[in-house]
């Protein structure tokens, strides 16, 4: 077993409403550094809400998320951004009649030093597609050429751009929110191979995900939601398959006390 | 996956499809075609005389199209374009009768056209309102605003600064007309600004996925409220433009500038839905119309079938552009 991580990102007692429906209840995370946490739930258990705020797409009405130690509030979604926080959406977030080193720095693009780049705006296309090289054979991950429109790669290479994207420019953690829901087996084993990658080299991971196979080939650490809260924090040794889908469900309760030893024996 | 799979050839070898290869050579191959064909048909064609004409004949067109492509590679359309362009050399007449100062009259015009781009972009951009419903209410507004100044009259100019655009100088035997310079220095312009800085890219991932980028952290709105006013700047300077060519602000000019400046922008390979196309392709579009024009004009052909085969290309090329789309699904 690996030492526990230090806790990179936590969110305390986080409540949110709409209207009379209470999408979080109360709910807490913490993600250590070096892990892949799995969010799993069932539809409408709080998932979907509970990243949003912590990629500043909502704002919460109670509670706080702590950053490294720092409580930070988000407003929208580019203060996150700022902070080392990249989010990878499940609707392909490309542009596809672009290039993929296009993609990668697509609003973050690198202009020419001195006079060149910033008396006329001008790219330093050579240096882009360069770093986006060097990027994607980084994440030993497979492109038939950087200056391929995307909308000729397969779906799982459109993700992985889309995914790499956010490694490059993430410098605290990855949010991916089900990257594999639209791929295929092939294609999804690319990806899971990717958040793999991006693990090792230290950034670590949120996946949220409704596919238990997947959850189980990466995550470290499996945080289970239901009704708008954490109802067991677990890892893929220590419950099985069924038994996640169990406490998921609610046909087996969950219990803190057996999540915080998973904690810590993670 | 193994790490060495990764070449690096240079740009632009991918094998092309006939599909995929329209937007940058189709249209070049039309207009060569067509050149060919007039150049055969009739003695005068390739006369250097009649080449200056024909790229006289483009220049004002040609300037439409540039804020045009701009516009349709956002995603969107301008209906008013031309409309606001009579607008401006209905202001800068008047105002140059009234009070001759041609600088100001013609600065004056242009500020008219940025506003009238302001408030488009600003509709369209804040409000979210379509482009082609916006563009096609300020083609109303802005006609009528033409009439009311204009009082029913046209503005014959002589001033220099303002028909200076129409002055010509000899290069190898052609006549070139400053006006064409001008185009030509707009096109370059334009194009360094698509292609070499990331305004330009925004443009085109604007018009791709505007959702993509948004979320990768483009300032959507303000991009398109820089590309309608930019464009209405254009529109201004294809005032100027107009001027020089026929030097008389008539309310009743232009009145297919936008139609001829979409076709112009479809000929020339930049696709309707927006995010794919080039500033070159549109210039190769105005003259491939001009050429047609001119040719079928000089071959004695009725002008009803210059109006036709426009017709067929228009929709050539929108086919095509589909096609291409449907087979990268």
């Amino acid at each position: 077993m690996p030492t526990p991580g230090k806790i990179v990102l936590e969110a305390r007692r986080i409540v949110k409403r709409y209207g009379h429906v209470t999408a979080l209840n109360g709910a807490d995370l913490e993600l250590r550094a070096g892990e892949v946490l799995a969010v799993v739930g069932d539809n409408g258990a709080g998932k979907s809400t509970m990243i949003k705020v912590l990629c500043g797409a909502v704002i919460p009405d109670e509670g706080e998320v702590i950053l490294d130690g720092q409580p930070v509030r988000f407003h929208n979604p580019l203060e996150p951004r700022k902070l080392g926080i990249e989010t990878v959406f499940q609707d392909l977030a490309v542009a596809p009649a672009l290039d993929i080193a296009t993609n990668l720095f697509l609003g973050r693009e690198i202009r020419c030093e001195g006079a060149l780049g910033f008396w006329f705006r001008r790219l330093d296309k050579g240096r882009m597609r360069r770093e986006a090289e060097q990027e994607m054979r980084a994440l030993k991950f497979h492109l038939p050429s950087i200056d391929s429109a995307v909308e000729n790669l397969s779906g799982g290479q459109r993700q992985g751009v889309a995914v790499a994207r956010a490694a490059i420019f993430a410098k605290r953690l990855v949010i991916m929110d089900e990257p594999t829901a639209a791929l295929g087996v092939r294609e999804s084993g690319q990806v899971l191979n990717l958040i793999r990658t991006i693990r090792d080299r230290g950034l670590p991971v949120i996946l949220i995900s409704h596919n238990m196979p997947h959850v189980f080939e990466v995550a470290d650490r499996i945080h289970i939601m239901r009704l708008g809260r954490r109802v067991a924090l677990t890892n893929p040794q220590r419950h099985t398959m069924a038994q996640v889908v169990a406490i998921m469900t609610g046909a087996v309760p969950g219990d803190e006390t057996s999540a915080n030893a998973a904690a810590d024996s993670f | 996956m193994s790490v060495g799979t990764l070449p690096g050839p240079r740009r632009g070898v991918q094998p092309v499809s006939l599909g995929s290869a329209w937007p940058t050579l189709g249209p070049l191959l039309v207009l060569f075609v067509f050149s060919a064909v007039f150049s055969f048909s009739t003695r005068t064609f390739l006369a250097a005389g009649n080449l200056s004409l024909i790229v006289q004949q483009s220049v004002i067109v040609g300037t439409l199209s540039i804020g045009q492509t701009l516009i349709i590679l956002t995603g969107g359309i301008d209906l008013a374009n031309g409309a606001i362009t009579v607008l401006a050399t209905i202001v800068a007449g008047r105002l140059v009768n009234d009070q001759n100062n041609p600088a100001l009259s013609l600065l004056f015009a242009i500020v008219i056209c940025i506003f009238i781009g302001l408030l488009v972009g600003l509709l369209i951009s804040r409000l979210g309102l379509p482009p082609f419903i916006v563009t096609l209410g300020f083609l109303g507004i802005v006609t009528a605003a033409t009439r009311l100044i204009a009082q029913g009259g046209a503005f014959p100019v002589t001033d220099d600064l303002l028909s200076w655009t129409g002055n010509a100088f000899n290069l190898g035997g052609a006549a070139v007309t400053y006006g064409t310079v001008v185009m030509i220095g707009l096109y370059l312009l334009v194009s360094y600004l698509l292609t070499q800085t990331a305004w330009g890219r925004h443009i085109y991932a604007i018009g791709n996925n505007r959702e993509a980028a948004r979320l990768v952290g483009i300032p959507v709105q303000n991009r398109l409220l820089s590309v309608y006013c930019f464009a209405a700047l254009l529109y201004g300077v294809a005032a100027w433009l107009a001027l020089g060519r026929i030097p008389n602000a008539d309310p009743n000019a232009l009145q297919n500038g936008n139609l001829d400046s979409i076709t112009a922008v479809v000929i020339g390979g930049t696709s309707l839905f927006g995010g794919r196309g080039n500033i070159w392709g549109t210039l190769t579009g105005t003259l491939i119309v001009s050429v047609l024009r001119n040719g079928l004009t000089l071959s004695g052909i009725d002008p009803l079938w210059q109006d036709l085969v426009t017709g067929i290309l228009v929709i050539s090329a929108v086919a095509l552009d589909q096609i291409s789309r449907r087979k990268q699904r």
